[in-house]
């Protein structure tokens, strides 16, 4: 058995690479999509200057703190400043991860009269003079950090859209070739069952797009020196499971289909929705609830909130356990759906 | 003589249109078994539930006294009439890739020989001439050193040099001892080839036995052929004739009589030939049409 899956696997992978055009178009795409991107996203969006509330801390009692914090809130002045937006935290080190990140300029905790600061931040000078103005006794606590760009923040995007595109039309238009041209009626003259033949297509299709990710991923960041917080190799897991489960997506949707058009529907009919509703370029955070409720059940959605939480927020398996569930499961679904449905094209 | 495969009622329907209607034969071991018929007479159909790729509707298949199961896939060789290799792969790469397919298989040298490959191992196979791509689908079909080979027209749209080469790879695996089933709408590669013929027409076997008694059953004598040209004064003269190739065909078993009686009735006898019958003239003698190409 294995013999025969990685004889299909060998031949697969020599007609991907022997394939020159497709080959570097595989390459080239997402490159120019990236430094296309990266300029039209490289100026300043923001008018706002955004500031990080503490409204809890571990000392006080929750009524305590609440009471406090109200009287300062009605006294201070900063707090009723236009063209200010002011965002509530829970959690001290996420917020300081913001301030460090340039997502927010400040971070206040009225409770302990301390603030944060990131030095390098031009807007968070602006916005700490103008705190002060109302509360000189308040003490700085300095940090650092590079803010987050546009393009840190998109990159997780784009590479888990080239990973989605190419996964899905990658495998679902070769089977249906296959299909269509008889190569699959001759493979079903031999004993290779549709498992192997499906495990081969699986396994040379994540070969090549973790090579192909991988090395754009890497290029990219030199390029455009990204944010990377989190470890690689949990990267690599988001990516493994998340290929794995776009790949299980196509064969179910290529399973049975004789026809390049249709397929060619069906696969624009899953990754356009993926394009839009999974944050690919833009963040559904606040898009209507329903509208978040039907992105969840896009892969796309789970492996780039996944890869967001661990690049820009520098966060473990643990804390995307759920997401690599929910991947983990479709691939499953998906793959038996597929094997169950899986047609060689014999009859007419 | 053992059957290696006998085939029992088998019919096989698509949507409203009966391919196979209830067809019953055996194929001898060791024999070239040819399934003759014109375009749409339900060879290919037939040959396909043979070869396991297609379900019957109903009817049975037994291989070597038993129904087909997982371990027929080892034992046959099959050449599709349509189909296609994977791309960007050289002659060689696709011999060695489906050799990993089987548990058991000849020496991949031994293939290249007998199904003279030497000079394209290296070649794309997009690249190869109808010739040379049947040569390396038939060296797919043989290299699990198979009890039984099936050949699905395997000679349509090659040129005559490229058939008569093609037959004799076929000839060198009939010497192998190996059972070959056939089907083609070439009646001289029939008689070429095959030991026993079926022919069929609409999904059902018209005739069967063996070219040789088949012909000697159904003609008593030689085919006297003249010019179409001709067609209207035979007609008058109450002669029995039948169109083949753009000539008029008489039947007879005294070649001088019908010279005289066409004579006698003023109908020129230049171009004239004289030759024994063949399958095609069987196939339109049982059908009353001639063969579709």
């Amino acid at each position: 058995m294995l013999n025969r899956i990685l004889a299909i696997l060998q031949a697969r992978n020599k007609e991907f690479i022997r394939d020159r055009s497709a080959l570097a178009w595989s390459f080239m795409l997402p490159v120019f999509l990236l430094v296309g991107f990266s300029f039209m996203f490289s100026g300043e969006g923001r008018a706002l200057y955004k500031v990080g509330l503490m409204t809890n801390t571990k000392e006080n009692s929750q009524e305590q703190k609440i009471l406090e914090e109200n009287k300062l809130l009605k006294s201070s002045v900063f707090l009723a400043m236009k063209h200010f937006d002011f965002v509530e935290y829970q959690n001290l080190e996420n917020a300081v991860l913001k301030v460090d990140q340039h997502k927010i300029d400040l971070l206040v905790d009225f409770s302990n009269q301390k603030y944060w600061l990131n030095d390098t931040s031009a807007k968070g000078y602006i916005v700490e003079k103008l705190l002060l103005a109302q509360h000189p006794d308040f003490t700085a606590q300095k940090t650092s950090g590079r803010a987050v760009r546009y393009v840190d923040w998109v990159m997780p995007g784009i590479l888990g859209m080239n990973m989605m595109f190419s996964c899905l039309f990658g495998v679902g238009y070769v089977i249906v070739r296959y299909r269509k041209n008889g190569v699959l009626k001759r493979f079903q003259a031999t004993p290779l069952s549709a498992f192997e033949f499906l495990t081969a297509q699986v396994i040379s299709r994540l070969f090549i797009v973790l090579s192909v990710t991988s090395i754009l991923f890497v290029g990219s960041y030199y390029l455009l020196d990204f944010y990377v917080l989190g470890s690689m190799f949990d990267l690599f897991i988001i990516a493994l499971l998340g290929a794995s489960s776009m790949i299980a997506l196509s064969l179910l949707i290529a399973s049975k289909s004789q026809s390049e058009e249709l397929t060619g529907g069906l696969l624009n009919f899953f990754s356009w929705p993926m394009m839009f509703l999974s944050g690919v370029w833009f963040s559904l955070e606040g898009a209507h609830p329903v509208v978040q409720q039907m992105a969840d059940f896009l892969p796309l959605t789970h492996i780039l909130q996944a890869a967001r939480a661990v690049m820009t927020d520098g966060a473990g398996l643990a804390e995307i356990q759920n997401h690599l569930y929910v991947l983990a499961g479709m691939s499953g679904v998906f793959l038996v759906l597929g094997s169950w449905l899986f047609d060689w094209g014999a009859e007419r | 003589m053992t059957n290696i495969l006998e085939i029992k009622h088998l019919t096989k329907t698509f949507s409203d249109n009966i391919a196979v209607d209830g067809i019953s034969f055996n194929v001898p071991q060791g024999k070239c078994f040819g399934l003759l018929g014109p375009n749409g007479a339900g060879k290919t159909t037939t040959i396909e539930m043979m070869e396991g790729i297609i379900k019957p509707t109903s009817g049975e298949i037994r291989y070597s006294g038993r129904t087909i199961d997982s371990l027929y896939r080892q034992e046959v060789g099959i050449q599709f009439q349509h189909t296609a290799i994977q791309d960007f792969l050289t002659v060689k790469e696709t011999l060695v890739m489906f050799s990993k397919f089987y548990e058991q298989t000849i020496a991949i040298e031994e293939m290249i020989e007998t199904c003279s490959l030497e000079s394209i191992l290296d070649r794309d196979t997009r690249k190869l001439s109808g010739g040379q791509r049947q040569r390396l689908l038939l060296a797919l079909a043989i290299l699990n050193d198979p009890k039984i080979v099936f050949l699905d027209e395997p000679t349509t749209g090659l040129d005559p040099q490229a058939r008569r080469n093609f037959w004799q790879l076929v000839n060198r695996i009939k010497q192998q001892n190996k059972t070959v089933l056939l089907t083609t709408h070439y009646m001289d590669e029939a008689e070429s080839l095959c030991d026993e013929i079926v022919i069929m027409d609409q999904g059902k076997i018209i005739e069967q036995g063996t070219p040789h008694a088949l012909l000697e059953q159904n003609f008593d004598g030689v085919m006297v052929s003249l010019p179409k040209q001709v067609d209207e004064a035979l007609k008058a003269a109450g002669f029995d004739f039948q169109l083949n190739n753009h000539r008029v065909e008489i039947a007879t078993n005294t070649v001088e009589k019908t010279v005289r009686d066409l004579l006698e009735k003023n109908i020129s006898i230049n171009s004239m030939q004289v030759r024994s019958p063949n399958l095609e003239d069987l196939f339109i003698k049982l059908t009353g049409h001639q063969l579709r190409g």
